[in-house]
């Protein structure tokens, strides 16, 4: 078979399907190529940095060199020394000594100082450079500094995930468990899941009688009611936390008004913010409008014939609520309880102003070690660890509900 | 679901505890909104109500809160700047947004699902990871601390509210349309006009009203990304917040919600609109 | 219809895009970092201010970055988009951002101007104020502040010793969330002797000792992080103590007629300065400013309005008296005799060598 001008049906056909796609694909480029470059490619760029380290062999480029024939037994030779000694004198004269210090810093306690004072004294030493230096710091004869140094002269390094769950590397360069007092990050991740979790509890504990309560109620009343869920939804977030600590603080309203009733004397105020409780309370306000929606969206495609067929074969209410109602209800509780965990699992604004410090998550940690540690490194690792818990999570929101079926509003 | 009159006192108290437990949440959710638009009239520079307030005396109230937001330039920048990230962020969005939509909604797509996790990531990456990853990538190119970082930032967060809505109205569209237009000599351009776009305009400004608001509501990338002079209406509450909670930020955040009540309204009645016009709805 | 709405609003942006651009044009825009609050407003009124009423091209752009400045700096120059021109930072910082080479070295008596009797700048400011790359303009403390109405007449704390007292003395603390001073207090407050302060905190045993007198007041912290925020929870009565700047604490109790009194007991001495980021786009106009700001003068008029002692010696004279409420500053000043009696002098060697993991150390105690 042929088209009007003679050309093959099949290879018409399928020119015609070509064109298509091409036209769909055109159609979607123009924002691919947006997304990509304005945010996929600073995510990926972030994650590099998690195991990029480029300052060490950038620094000392002649020491790290000279340290590749070193057995890791013994002190290094003379030459060594003497590269350590000629690469430090040019930092010193580039000002790069100070990035190399912050570096080494994160491996081990006094690494600044070490670094530092051999680059302020390095010009005036003399051969033989192995006596000179250690003379000038007795750590520059401990092995243990040397092994760090051929570690981290690599340009790539694990060691930022190595803090970053609460690791170190012991004097032999073993993996081992921090010291107790240096654990931080697992108990933080655990506390973000117990937060989140607790979170999630609440957020269906009260958004399941509401989203019930709205489609079991005529279209008229429950549009009405609706207003409840989706203006809090629409109200900015710092409005919302702003209210939170008006309503919770020690000289707050709610405060006010138990000491008004005579239920807690006025040097009895009870603290309901800067703690974990207030970044629950806070929390569960603002995610409950994304656990009502996908219940509601459920509940509202279940017939209530289904309810009277159970009563009319005997179940009581309860029966066929908990047998017949409920089962039907999961999908939209997976759903909830899925997007309410993902959003919170990463919060970071209300945990920052109203969390204290035992309401803290790990994206505050992120912040923190972004903006106040500039440990850009740890922040990296720690934010793909997170995102990596993220897109797992989302993989499976997307397995119960589908990629595209995410309702707003 | 209302009680039949044959119902029992126990089922009368599951009845009537079920209904005053669901309005105590209704109340748990509207009672902090409602709870700082008094006290943005306060006359007092604190957070508690006052005697005057409580019975209702006009001594206890005033403007002044609302007369320093107006008089200080810091709020009236924000507004500004909010205002000049928010529209431009949202033309981005809105325009990419709704292309890829159409394209995405063919069924001839390759690689469909894989392109629209990649559109849809803005949503799911926790904004502290986006933050981060944008604070390094655009102080590496020179976009940090300017207009254009933030309003691109923005942007990239606001497609995937349009690419939503926009694909929701296209559910069920019926391609043919377009091609009967085009074989009675419409051209494509005129197809789209008097085809399409009826049909996905409702999804196209609600997803611009998303993505307006996402913007306008956005302060982690504003924390990290701009500079003093792009400072929006969500970071000055911030340092608001965090260094003196004047009853300034109480009248900001009333008219906040004013702000919001207007948009949650047009979205309701956009969202009727669309319904109506795919004759989904039941009026 | 709603799309006409919507070009009105985008036709509005567009202009206002088109007026920055155009109004940015026509002067030299300096942006000045500094803390925010009080300490920015006295610098406004005794330097900005009146230098654009003089320089009419000069527009001054204000940040309250500095107390996360050090990690701005870095990373406007690693970006090599320097935005700030001068910024308001601590000595120990400006060390460790001089080492990294992100901040200006400066050459005293080419940069200063010199005394009104003609000594030269480097001989005016007090000894051992000028650094590498710093400029100092004050001298402030970190203090204790109380506020009075949450202690019985008569039973107000005094020392450092009392702050650690949370029986004799409850309520919450408000405590910055790093450890400098922090450290010092409960090491002085553990009865060590204040020049062994740091003697002490660079052997582990001191540091070990340190956070567990920290510890025995744990539960009572809150923790702050910018500078208004402790005179701020006073404020409310979220705290009985809150640590914070002895001028922001003056300003709270005169401007505000807060009820705040100062623990002067241990008092943490430190300088404050300016400091010029390497790569400012500006840096004819940013030295100008300087050198007119600091001298003799103007570091006398900025004590006019906080009470933050001025940093050079020539300029201690003209101290007088509040701009606004005509009290008399001298015995406000931490350098006051009779505020002067047991102060810690931050060692800000000590801070450069072992900031790093005295902070991280200190996050983590904290997050524990």
């Amino acid at each position: 078979m042929v088209t009007a001008d003679g050309v093959p049906l099949k290879i018409a056909l399928a020119r015609a399907e070509r064109r298509r796609r091409l036209t769909a694909f055109l159609l979607v480029a123009p924002l691919l190529a947006f997304i990509v470059i304005t945010f996929i490619v600073p995510i990926g760029q972030m994650m590099w940095r998690s195991v990029d380290n480029p300052i060490v062999v950038a620094t000392l480029p002649q020491t790290i060199e000279a340290l590749g024939e070193w057995d890791g037994q013994d002190l290094p030779s003379e030459n060594v020394y003497a590269a350590l000694v000629s690469d430090l004198v040019a930092a010193q004269a580039n000002r790069t000594v100070g990035q190399l210090a912050i570096r080494m810093n994160y491996e081990f306690s006094g690494a600044r100082s070490l670094f530092a004072g051999l680059a302020r004294r390095g010009d005036d030493m003399q051969a033989p450079f192995r006596e000179a230096v250690i003379e000038e710091n007795d750590r520059w004869g401990d092995p243990a500094v040397w092994q760090i140094l051929q570690r981290e002269g690599r340009p790539y390094t694990a060691a930022y995930y190595v803090s970053a769950v609460d690791l170190r590397y012991n004097d032999q360069g073993e993996i081992e468990r921090q010291a107790p007092n240096q654990r931080i990050y697992v108990a933080l991740f655990l506390r973000t899941l117990a937060l989140s979790v607790a979170i999630t509890c609440t957020t269906l504990l009260l958004g399941y009688p509401i989203a019930f309560l709205l489609a079991s109620l005529p279209m008229r009343t429950s549009n009405l009611l609706m207003i409840f869920v989706l203006l809090p939804f629409w109200t900015s977030l710092l409005v919302r936390t702003t209210a939170w600590i008006v309503l919770l603080q020690q000289q707050g309203v709610i405060n006010d008004i138990l000491v008004w009733l005579g239920l807690i004397s006025n040097n009895g105020r009870v603290l309901m913010i800067h703690n974990a409780f207030g970044t629950i309370v806070a929390m569960t306000h603002i995610l409950l409008p994304f656990m009502v929606l996908p219940l509601y969206s459920v509940m509202k495609g279940i017939s209530p014939s289904y309810m009277r067929a159970a009563r009319s074969l005997g179940a009581n209410n309860w029966t066929a609520f908990w047998k017949v109602y409920m089962p039907l209800t999961v999908p939209g509780i997976g759903a909830g309880a899925i997007l309410v965990f993902i959003i919170s699992i990463g919060y970071y604004i209300t945990p920052a102003l109203v969390g204290g410090q035992s309401g803290q998550m790990i994206s505050n940690l992120i912040a923190f070690h972004m903006q106040n540690s500039l440990n850009w490194g740890l922040a990296a690792a720690l934010g793909t660890i997170l995102l990596v818990g993220v897109l797992i999570l989302y993989w499976t929101y997307s397995r119960i509900v589908g990629i595209d079926k995410v309702k707003l509003g | 679901m209302a009680l039949p009159t044959y119902a029992g006192p126990l089922e009368r108290t599951w009845y009537y505890g079920f209904r005053i437990f669901c309005g105590l949440i209704f109340f748990f959710l509207m009672a902090p909104i409602l709870v700082i638009i008094p006290l943005s009239f306060n006359v007092q520079p604190y957070f508690t109500y006052t005697r005057e307030m409580l019975t209702l005396d006009p001594a206890g109230f005033s403007m002044r809160w609302y007369n320093a937001f107006w008089n200080s330039t810091a709020w009236m920048n924000a507004i500004r700047n909010s205002l000049i990230v928010g529209v431009s962020a949202t033309l981005i969005a809105t325009v990419l947004g709704t292309l890829a939509a159409l394209g995405l909604s063919r069924r001839e797509m390759p690689f469909r699902g894989l392109i629209m996790g990649l559109l849809i990531s803005p949503m799911i990456v926790p904004l502290i990871i986006s933050a981060a990853g944008m604070f390094f990538f655009y102080s590496s190119v020179g976009l940090a601390g300017t207009f254009p970082g933030v309003i691109l930032a923005h942007a990239a967060l606001g497609t995937p509210f349009v690419i939503i809505t926009v694909t929701a109205t296209l559910v069920g569209f019926d391609h043919s349309l377009t091609r009967a237009a085009a074989s009675l000599g419409a051209s494509p351009a005129t197809a789209f006009r008097k085809i399409t776009m009826p049909l996905i305009l409702p999804g196209v400004i609600s997803g611009a009203l998303f993505a307006f608001i996402t913007s306008f509501d956005e302060i982690v990338i504003v924390l990290f990304l701009a500079g003093v002079e792009q400072r929006t209406i969500p970071r000055e509450m911030w340092s608001g917040i965090r260094e003196s909670i004047s009853p300034t930020i109480l009248a900001v955040a009333t008219i906040l919600v004013m702000f919001s009540i207007a948009l949650l309204t047009t979205i309701e009645l956009l969202r009727r609109r669309s319904e109506r016009l795919r004759g989904m709805a039941p009026q | 219809m709603k799309l006409t709405k919507l070009k009105v609003i985008g036709a509005g942006a567009a202009v206002s895009l088109l007026a920055i651009g155009a109004y940015a044009q026509d002067a030299v825009q300096l942006t000045v970092v500094s803390w925010g609050g009080a300490y920015s407003e006295s610098q406004q009124r005794a330097y900005l201010d009146p230098y654009m009423e003089e320089h009419s091209n000069i527009r001054f752009v204000n940040d309250d970055g500095s107390a996360n400045a050090l990690a701005s700096l870095r990373a406007q120059s690693q970006a090599n988009n320097v935005t700030w021109d001068l910024v308001d930072m601590l000595p120990s910082d400006a060390q460790l951002a001089c080492d990294e080479g992100i901040i200006m070295p400066i050459d005293a008596d080419e940069w200063l101007a010199p005394a009104p009797d003609g000594t030269a700048a480097s001989e005016d400011f007090l000894p051992g104020s000028i650094g590498e790359c710093f400029i100092p303009q004050i001298v402030y403390s970190t203090v204790i502040g109380y506020n009075t109405e949450m202690f019985d007449e008569g039973a107000e704390p005094q020392t450092i010793d009392d702050f650690f007292n949370v029986e004799d003395f409850p309520g919450q603390r408000a405590i910055q969330d790093r450890p400098a001073g922090n450290l010092e207090w409960a090491l002085y407050a553990d009865g060590v002797p204040i020049d062994e302060i740091y003697e002490t905190l660079e052997t582990p045993e001191g540091v070990e000792r340190a956070f567990a007198k920290l510890d025995t007041i744990k539960s009572n912290l809150i923790f702050w992080t910018e500078g208004a925020q402790g005179p701020q929870l006073l404020a409310d009565k979220e705290v009985a103590f809150a640590t914070s700047y002895n001028g922001r604490l003056f300003a709270a109790a005169i401007d505000e007629e807060q009820p705040f009194e100062i623990i002067w007991d241990g008092q943490l001495v430190e300088w404050d300065g300016w400091v010029v980021p390497e790569g400012t786009r500006n840096l004819e106009a940013v030295k100008e400013f300087i050198f007119w700001a600091t001298d003799t003068q103007r570091l006398a008029d900025q004590a006019k309005y906080i009470s933050y002692g001025p940093a050079r010696a020539s300029s201690a004279p003209l101290v007088g008296q509040h701009e606004d409420k005509g009290i008399d500053m001298a015995p406000h000043m931490p350098t006051n005799p009779d505020n002067y009696e047991t102060p810690i002098v931050l060692n800000n060697d000590f801070w450069t060598d072992y900031g790093d993991e005295l902070r991280e150390r200190y996050a983590n105690w904290m997050l524990q």
